[in-house]
């Protein structure tokens, strides 16, 4: 199998240094370097001319002709010659100094010219790899790769690498920090140059052979329309809309309309950018852990290794409720720069499915806590109208605190896992996995005393997902309390997440 | 009133040292010396009656917080069950929080002026959450170092990943 990778990639992870593509300083900012000396150039060219022909002079001032009038024109030239050996040295040296490699233990990246910065990560410790791949660097076949390690700003980043080398050593990082050293299979990088530049253009985000069908979630282009004209921001334009016009009706001033401009443009890019930053979204589940990719033009694919899912939130606005919509956001311990999906953080891991859509990215996110019959167990979470369902849910006293949703409003415990259910018009389900569960607590305050309820709060990395439960019962939420601190433990010994591979 | 939330307990609840009370009156009692102080500025300045409601009434505020030092300071409590360290604090609005061993990234010791003076510490511990936010004031000191040496060798011991 082995011959069929390029010797290329194969070197990359083999704990020697290794140099980026060549083309990184032109992706990283060369190309306004190009763009000014295409000014120039251009400027010139119409003094050259001018000489040449001799034609008639304007009285416009013009640097290059009032350079070559007093002879500073051999001063100037060279000056440009040794700027421009200057930058272009300068660029070559910053990227012979960029330099990483790959040991069996960390990822180690030294850069810099006279301020050097040497990071190193642990491979242990990764919470998700990224590949980002921009329109411009698609067109040279460059991708960035990022390597994202708990905590701000704490990410490894090799800008750019070539394409097929990227992906190659994403498989490469992962098979080393999952704790095997079983042999990469091979893929086929067979075309070369401009051929494989093409392909890698037109490929899908995500290799066909490189997941199990039946766990891949694609967006459908009618769904993704439908959720974003059907999103609150929608409602809040409709509602400015109504407002102006009411405005304008009522005073007749419709000048006052084309202060408007701005704004209506601003709002159709922001559609436009959302939608087309959620177009060819897709998610599928891969040993290595779970991948999503999106983009149309601007492309990114991020594998999140087994176990870095803190906290998982399934919710429904009220105006995707008629369609049946739900989105999935997580927790996670890390912070990628490139935003996600529809241009919102990259913790939204599904922007829009039906419930269908929701139970396979369930199974992908929530491996080894997602059987047929917790899976049974959490669509009662999602759509049950509450009752005896499973669920703990709030006693009758409750509803002068939850109104509509007492009924729903509850708790359930399974192995390895807690789920938190809330709300009848907003409908939310939140599953923290027991073995990411750094503390919980418990509870109460006068008002809730009162009513013999208590709240229960889980506490997981800091994410959009804010696991809180209120007006549950009292004894009920003690011996939750009790039973969730015991199962946090348990999971915790047991859990095996980091080395996925060794289990 | 309806009874007061209690957890069955497994292992005896430890209390935070009486001497803390002293540092809890004298602490709050600066902090609301220096509150009603400001709030009298305006009716110093207007001469006006009526201003003398705010620090009047931020005063009645702090007295009753004063009064209530001594049973909020018995209200706290730890208990170091077999695999994790439960706190509780609270009287009106009670919490209680349960941090698995393993889970703790970092164990703090805090001495304020107040704390040296009568020999207190204060243990703070870390986890991965920001919400966990565990605190143990008014700790002797000796006792302190010995409980974050021991928290720290079980952390170690069952140290887990994220």
């Amino acid at each position: 199998m082995t011959q069929s990778i390029s010797p290329a990639v194969l070197r990359l992870a083999d704990g020697e240094w290794h140099r980026l593509h060549p083309a990184t300083p032109l992706l990283k900012g060369g190309i306004a370097l190009i763009a000014i000396l295409g000014v120039i150039i251009v400027n010139l060219r119409d003094v050259v001319i001018n000489i040449v022909i001799g034609g008639g002079r304007n009285d416009e001032f013009d640097p290059f002709v009032w350079i070559i009038e007093h002879d500073y024109a051999g001063l100037i030239i060279l000056a440009i010659v040794g700027g421009l050996v200057l930058f272009i040295g300068g660029f070559y040296v910053s990227w012979r100094m960029h330099t990483f490699r790959i040991t069996d233990e960390q990822v180690e990246v030294r850069s810099g010219i006279l301020f050097r910065t040497n990071r190193r990560g642990r491979l242990d410790r990764i919470q998700g790899i990224n590949i980002v791949r921009p329109f411009l660097a698609r067109l040279v076949g460059a991708a960035r790769l990022e390597i994202s390690v708990a905590g701000q700003d704490a990410n490894v980043q090799l800008a750019y690498l070539g394409s097929a080398a990227a992906d190659e050593l994403r498989r490469e990082i992962l098979l080393l920090a999952s704790g095997t050293r079983a042999e990469p299979s091979g893929v086929s990088t067979g075309s070369t140059g401009a051929a494989r530049i093409i392909d890698d253009l037109l490929a899908p985000e995500l290799p066909v052979d490189a997941a199990a069908p039946e766990s891949v979630v694609q967006m459908h282009l009618g769904r993704l329309v439908g959720s974003i004209l059907l999103s609150s921001f929608t409602l809040v334009l409709i509602a400015a809309v109504v407002g102006v016009i009411v405005i304008t009706g009522t005073t007749r001033e419709y000048l006052f309309l084309f202060g408007f401009v701005p704004a209506i443009i601003g709002m159709a890019s922001y559609y436009v950018s959302k939608f087309t930053k959620s177009l060819r979204y897709s998610i599928a589940g891969t040993p290595d852990g779970i991948r999503v990719g999106f983009g149309l033009l601007s492309t990114s694919n991020e594998t999140l290794p087994p176990g870095r899912i803190h906290a998982v939130q399934v919710s429904q606005p009220i105006l995707w409720r008629p369609a049946g919509w739900w989105e999935i956001k997580i927790n996670r311990a890390s912070h990628s720069s490139a935003s996600g999906a529809a241009g919102q953080a990259n913790t939204t891991i599904l922007p829009v499915g039906n419930l269908a859509d929701v139970r396979k990215v369930l199974e992908l996110v929530l491996p080894g806590i997602v059987d047929p019959e917790a899976i049974e167990l959490l669509e009662r979470g999602l759509t049950s109208k509450g009752g005896d369902d499973g669920f703990t849910n709030s006693p009758r006293r409750a509803r002068v605190l939850r109104w509509f949703s007492w009924r729903r409003n509850g708790f359930a415990i399974v192995s390895g896992a807690v789920l938190f259910r809330r709300g009848a018009i907003w409908r939310e389900l939140t599953v923290v996995p027991a073995a990411r569960l750094q503390s919980v607590s418990l509870h109460q305050g006068p008002l809730l005393r009162r009513l013999r309820l208590a709240s229960l709060r889980l506490h997981t990395v800091a994410g959009p997902v804010t696991p809180a439960l209120g007006a549950i019962d009292a004894d009920a939420a003690v011996a939750a309390f009790d039973e969730i601190a015991g199962s946090a433990v348990s999971s915790a010994i047991s859990d095996t997440s980091h080395r996925w591979r060794t289990a | 009133m309806t009874p007061r939330l209690h957890l069955p307990a497994t292992a005896e609840w430890r209390r935070v040292s009486p001497k803390y009370i002293v540092v809890d009156l004298v602490g709050n009692l600066i902090f609301g010396l220096i509150v009603v102080a400001g709030a009298s500025i305006p009716a110093f300045i207007t001469h006006n009656v009526f201003w003398w409601t705010l620090p009047a009434s931020l005063a009645v505020v702090f007295i009753i917080a004063l009064a209530l030092t001594p049973r909020r300071v018995r209200a706290m409590g730890y208990q170091l069950r077999d695999d994790d360290l439960v706190f509780r604090k609270g009287l009106m609005f009670q919490r209680f929080v349960a941090v698995p061993y393993g889970r703790m990234q970092l164990v703090d010791i805090n001495r304020g002026p107040l704390d040296r003076a009568v020999g207190l510490s204060e243990l703070k511990f870390v986890t991965a959450a920001a919400s966990t936010g565990v605190t143990i004031p008014g700790l002797p000191a000796e006792d302190a170092e010995e409980l974050r040496d021991r928290l720290v060798a079980l952390a170690e011991s069952r140290r887990a990943g994220l």
